[in-house]
């Protein structure tokens, strides 16, 4: 198990929200509230140094030539990749492969993986809290192949139906593609327990953790999934940059994703022999600004700590929670016992939209829409919803005036 | 930026809340559907065009505030009006929503609709309130149908999208 640093002391906000130049933004006149965190978080000036010193001193390609700046870049490559090793406990810094982001790494496994291990009448599952992300790969696999996805239901409380998910299992099910936190509702699913389960019929797991790695610690070992996809730029990094963790030996059976530079050992026109991983699954120059960037926001989500950052987050939602609740004519959407800051809502008789726009009046940014989960959207009958999304960044003062913005949304249609 | 209050005004509220024209008409001679992936806005458009004149319109569906109340207002504004005088209505209203079109100095025919002016300032809703009339200029032209009898769909996708980005695969 990997050791939480431990710290007692309560998050000092002051202190946090001067680290990020953006959130003292005025817009139309208002200060920022910036509450869109679960599409993209906003960079402290740690990661904005730390981007502008790579490319003002320290950048070429790297993996190549032998000059200084290649080495060193090369360098703080490599260090960004053991950086993220340890981020998510996994046993070696090979078993973790740079994408351009979550969508990439679910990709990458479509290909690398269910191409050649998913077969006609082979069964895929998959959970009805889903991202398009991890459905439109499998449903492209599911049509290549002729194989079959099954979709894991949920309650009215946006929670997964464990018995039914266990059900779902037989001799022809292949594959486990599954959120650890839904971006739509927050809930965030049992995981461990059900990659157990999904191992007792001998199938691989994959975790969509875009939602869960900027929001608590993570371990790979414990978890023991065997693939976990992210992105850097909703854990306060750079667009452009995610992550694929794969257990080595599934990684090495793999078919490479894309050919290019960097993957090979040798080519010839009669044969091409591929590099080992992670080299095997990055061809061509990689998102070198973008991984260190990545390195240095774990660096800055460690040093204030996951755990009370977590702890942090449950608060504002708890109050959210509580101060949404409480207005009449207004329905939070996802109520699941265990939620990440999420909070999705709907206003009787206004289209979300229109409660964006008028929000944003006032400086708040909220999303509005399906959030890339339609099917979620149809589960609850509706054709799009109101979502604010809160980072360890946030305050309760702000969440007060998310309410007093839909009292105005209210009072405006009434 | 414009204030909020000149958009959302009781007029377009009021047609929010009350639709005029807002259902389908049995048979009717031409259909078109709409829709906006972005927001799930969903416009289906039937019409009766006889000797070239929009005899009859009427429109259903779901949609934020502005693309309600634009589909609304649109179905009152070009009810008996002949199918020349409807295009040259939906480019003026294109041309407001996206700025091209100064209402101050050309002449045009919009009437009451001048009050979408203000979503020119908000590019995400341009399209909102010019689908309704995406789906207008669809059913008017039945010939661009794939096959033949079929209803036309349009979608705020497409190459005369005014707005750059397409409103899929956000985050």
């Amino acid at each position: 198990m990997k050791v939480e640093r431990m710290n007692t002391e309560s998050i000092n906000i002051d202190k946090i929200r001067a680290d990020f130049p953006i959130l003292g933004l005025q817009v139309s006149g208002k200060p920022l509230v910036y509450l869109d965190n679960a599409a993209s978080s906003q960079m402290p000036q740690a990661v904005i140094d730390r981007i502008v010193r790579y490319q003002s001193q320290e950048h070429a390609n790297i993996h190549r030539a032998v000059h200084y700046l290649s080495e060193l870049a090369t360098r703080e490559f490599e260090a960004a990749r053991v950086k993220v090793q340890h981020f998510l406990n996994a046993k070696e810094s090979r078993e973790i492969i740079f994408t351009r982001g979550t969508t990439e790494a679910i990709n990458l496994v479509m290909h690398g993986y269910g191409r050649a291990f998913i077969g006609k009448g082979d069964e895929i599952i998959l959970s009805g809290l889903e991202h398009h992300a991890n459905i439109v790969p499998w449903q492209m696999l599911v049509q290549e192949k002729g194989a079959v996805l099954r979709v894991i239901p949920m309650n009215d409380a946006g929670e997964l139906l464990i018995d039914e998910f266990e059900a779902l299992f037989n001799e022809k099910t292949k594959f486990l593609a599954l959120s650890h936190v839904s971006n739509a509702l927050g809930t965030i699913n049992p995981v461990k327990t059900m990659t157990a389960c999904a191992h007792r019929h001998g199938v691989p797991v994959l975790l969509d953790g875009a939602q869960a790695a900027p929001h608590q610690s993570l371990d790979m070992q414990d978890l023991d999934c065997d693939f976990y996809a992210f992105s850097g730029h909703k854990m306060c990094g750079p667009t452009g940059i995610g992550v694929l963790y794969g257990k080595a030996q599934l990684l090495e059976k793999m078919q490479p994703y894309q050919g290019g530079g960097d993957m090979i050992l040798s080519v010839t026109f009669e044969k091409t022999t591929y590099n080992v991983i992670p080299a095997k699954f990055e061809a061509g120059t990689p998102p070198i600004m973008a991984a260190i960037g990545l390195g240095a926001a774990i660096d800055y989500l460690n040093g204030i700590g996951l755990a009370k950052i977590e702890a942090y987050e449950k608060e504002l939602l708890d109050y959210a929670t509580a101060r949404v609740t409480a207005l009449p004519g207004v329905r939070i959407i996802g109520t699941a016992s265990k939620k990440a800051a999420v909070l999705s809502f709907e206003i009787k008789g206004v289209h979300p939209h229109d409660v964006g726009t008028i929000l944003n009046v006032d400086g708040i940014a909220i999303r509005t829409g399906h959030h890339c989960a339609q099917p979620v959207m149809q589960r609850f009958g509706v054709p799009a919803t109101a979502r604010a999304s809160f980072a360890f960044y946030n305050t309760k003062q702000e969440i007060d005036k998310l309410v007093d913005g839909i009292l105005k949304v209210q009072e405006m249609f009434s | 930026m414009t204030d909020i209050r000149q958009l959302y005004q009781e007029v377009i509220l009021d047609h929010n809340r009350k639709p005029r024209n807002f259902g389908s008409i049995l048979g009717a001679n031409r259909h078109a559907e709409g829709h906006n992936p972005l927001c799930g806005d969903h416009i289906r458009l039937s019409m009766n065009v006889l000797e070239d004149k929009i005899e009859t319109i009427a429109f259903e569906g779901e949609g934020c505030a502005i693309c309600k109340a634009s589909a609304s207002m649109m179905t009152g504004a070009v009810k008996g009006k002949s199918v020349q005088d409807a295009e040259i209505m939906v480019e003026e209203f294109r041309g407001m929503a996206t700025g091209t079109l100064d209402l101050d100095r050309a002449d045009h025919h919009l009437g009451k609709l001048k009050i979408f002016a203000g979503v020119k300032d908000l590019p995400s809703r341009v399209k909102c309130a010019i689908l309704p009339w995406h789906t207008l200029h669809a059913a008017l032209h039945p010939v661009l149908s794939p096959v033949e009898g079929a209803e036309f769909s349009v979608s705020t996708e497409g190459e005369a999208d005014p707005v750059p980005g397409t409103g899929i695969g956000e985050e």
